[in-house]
């Protein structure tokens, strides 16, 4: 479909107008808000220490974990559904059927409730426990360590990897994988030089939508790491909800903000055209 | 020669009956991972025994309690309340703004589009404490307003970019030529363009709907104290000990997705009312 020639008007431009506003004033202003009280002290005079805390052994300690989960969690999710995504291409299903439908279902499940329910079966006394103690199974240990926060990242966000991927190897056009394949390419060939390249905008898409809410959570922490095991989250919501030093706080979260810049940043590298979509 | 390639395509029938059991197997595990924790709460939703790992029998007490509790109730309410109004005042801002950046020159289009996809790129918790801060500066007050607010914002984004794909898709030449024929740009717009982008203006209302319904950190950041939605009372629960009617409400929450999402998926419907 060509996109035609708009001719600019100045009646149509100004239906943008109260949105431009909105976006002023519950946008750009609430976000200059965070770097007025990340740069400055409780008294208003300005100040690199809020920023600098992030040195704080705990701090640092916070931030270097949830680094490291959302990492771990991002390359397990990408993983999973890179592989999943190419046997339901391989089914022809297109992107409206009941099997795909099955697979991205429990994403409306509210978050919270999922998250719980994984805090019910991987408990000491949860069910996974009660299953393996009535077969004599001994019992695993997992709840309240980071492996148990990894599980929960991987259930929560798999589905935002999943959905971006398919979409996109979905659109991949049959008529490249016979041409690969009458050129002589065997399957890892057609994988590696045709499949992997065309769907690095869906690639790129589902690792921002894993990576940046499993480095910024605090539910998932709260919930399967019992509270005691700190993300940068946790600290960051602790100083709002808890401690008021919202200064802190709010210095916290500029340099968390970087963090997510870097990563966009890295991301777009690979996505030049910004084609990668979830929906 | 005709044993050989009989050999050679036995060989390879095996081999993709065989790769095709493992495709099913990877399916398969892949499902009971994303569907055991739903299946266990269904499961202790009819528990008996307060106990999560001993089966006590079957009982809908659970179900009672749920439906007994104002704090519950009350947050449905709000829930629902703040997805509805909040999904419908996106869609009639977002749909405006669509037609508005659409109209654009490239340079104050860019900074729209870059503008509104600050809040779908920004860690939620950063959204949050950001509006918190600005409705304390405003002196706004928080509650059921600053929640509307909220949820306004971050779905707005949702609408612009499912109404603006179909807006370039339209053609300028049949809303002129409509004109010629005498029609007002009002007639125009709602009987030329309105057909046009109404698929995109529906996925942008459902999603900004669902997006409303499942968020939790936005809220929690912007709600003040008095003022639940499920999101938000679920969390304060679960840390303040699990309560089995909360399985009870799972199960009825994932029935009633799985009911409406069948009905907007398999009804017959357009094909081009897809996003």
């Amino acid at each position: 479909m060509k996109t035609t020639m708009t001719i600019p008007s100045p009646g149509r431009k100004a239906l943008a107008f109260p949105y431009i506003l909105w976006m002023i004033g519950f946008t750009i202003i609430p976000l200059a808000l965070i770097f007025v009280f990340g740069l400055t002290d409780r008294n208003g005079a300005f100040t690199l220490a809020n920023v600098a805390a992030i040195a704080r052994p705990d701090h640092a300690k916070a931030l270097s974990r949830a680094l490291l989960l959302s990492l771990v969690s991002t390359v397990i999710c990408l993983l999973l559904a890179f592989p999943l995504c190419m046997i339901l291409r391989g089914r022809r299903l297109g992107t409206g059927s009941f099997v795909v439908f099955i697979f991205i279902l429990p994403m409306w499940m509210n978050f919270l409730l999922r998250t719980f329910a994984w805090q019910t079966l991987l408990e000491k006394k949860g069910v996974i426990n009660g299953i393996l103690g009535a077969m004599h199974l001994g019992s695993i240990r997992i709840i309240n360590t980071p492996e148990a926060m990894i599980f929960g990242m991987v259930y929560n966000f798999l589905p935002f990897m999943v959905l971006p991927i398919y979409n996109t190897l979905c659109k991949i056009d049959d008529s490249l994988i016979d041409a690969a394949h009458d050129l002589g390419a065997d399957f890892f060939q057609t994988l590696l030089r045709v499949f992997v390249p065309l769907c690095v905008p869906g690639i790129v898409s589902g690792i921002t939508m894993v990576f940046v809410p499993a480095l910024t959570t605090f539910v998932i922490s709260d919930i399967l790491g019992g509270g005691k095991i700190l993300l940068i989250g946790n600290v960051i919501e602790g100083e709002f909800t808890r401690s008021s030093n919202w200064n802190l706080g709010a210095g916290l979260s500029l340099v968390l903000m970087v963090f997510i810049l870097i990563s966009m940043a890295a991301l777009s590298f690979f996505d030049k055209n910004g084609e990668g979509t979830a929906f | 020669m005709n044993t050989a390639t009989s050999v050679k395509t036995t060989r390879r029938g095996l081999l993709s009956a065989l790769l095709r059991t493992v495709e099913n197997f990877y399916l398969t595990i892949i499902l009971v991972f994303l569907y055991i924790p739903i299946a266990t709460m269904i499961v202790l939703s009819f528990n008996a025994s307060k106990s999560r790992s001993v089966w006590g029998g079957f009982t809908l007490h659970w179900y009672a309690e749920l439906f007994a509790d104002a704090e519950i109730a009350a947050a449905f309410r709000n829930t629902l309340l703040i997805a509805v109004l909040s999904a419908v005042a996106a869609t009639i801002l977002g749909t405006a703004a669509a037609i508005g950046i659409n109209a654009m020159k490239k340079l104050p289009r860019t900074i729209c589009l870059g503008v509104t996809n600050i809040p779908m790129l920004n860690a939620d918790i950063v959204t949050g404490i950001s509006l918190m801060l600005a409705f304390i500066a405003f002196r706004i007050s928080l509650g059921f307003q600053t929640i509307l607010i909220s949820h306004i914002t971050f779905n707005v984004p949702y609408v612009i970019l499912s109404v603006l794909p179909k807006l370039r898709q339209t053609s300028r030449s049949a809303y002129e030529a409509a004109q010629d024929l005498g029609a007002t740009p009002r007639q125009a717009f709602f009987r030329v363009v309105m057909p046009d982008i109404r698929p995109g203006i529906t996925s942008g209302f459902l999603l900004a709907f669902t997006m409303s319904l499942d968020d939790f950190i936005i809220t929690h950041f912007t709600r003040g104290a008095g003022i639940d939605t499920l999101s938000t009372l679920i969390y304060s629960q679960v840390r303040r000990g699990v309560v089995p009617s909360m399985y009870a409400l799972s199960t009825i929450i994932f029935g009633a997705v799985l009911v409406l999402l069948l009905l907007s998926n398999f009804l017959p419907r357009k094909k081009n009312a897809a996003a």
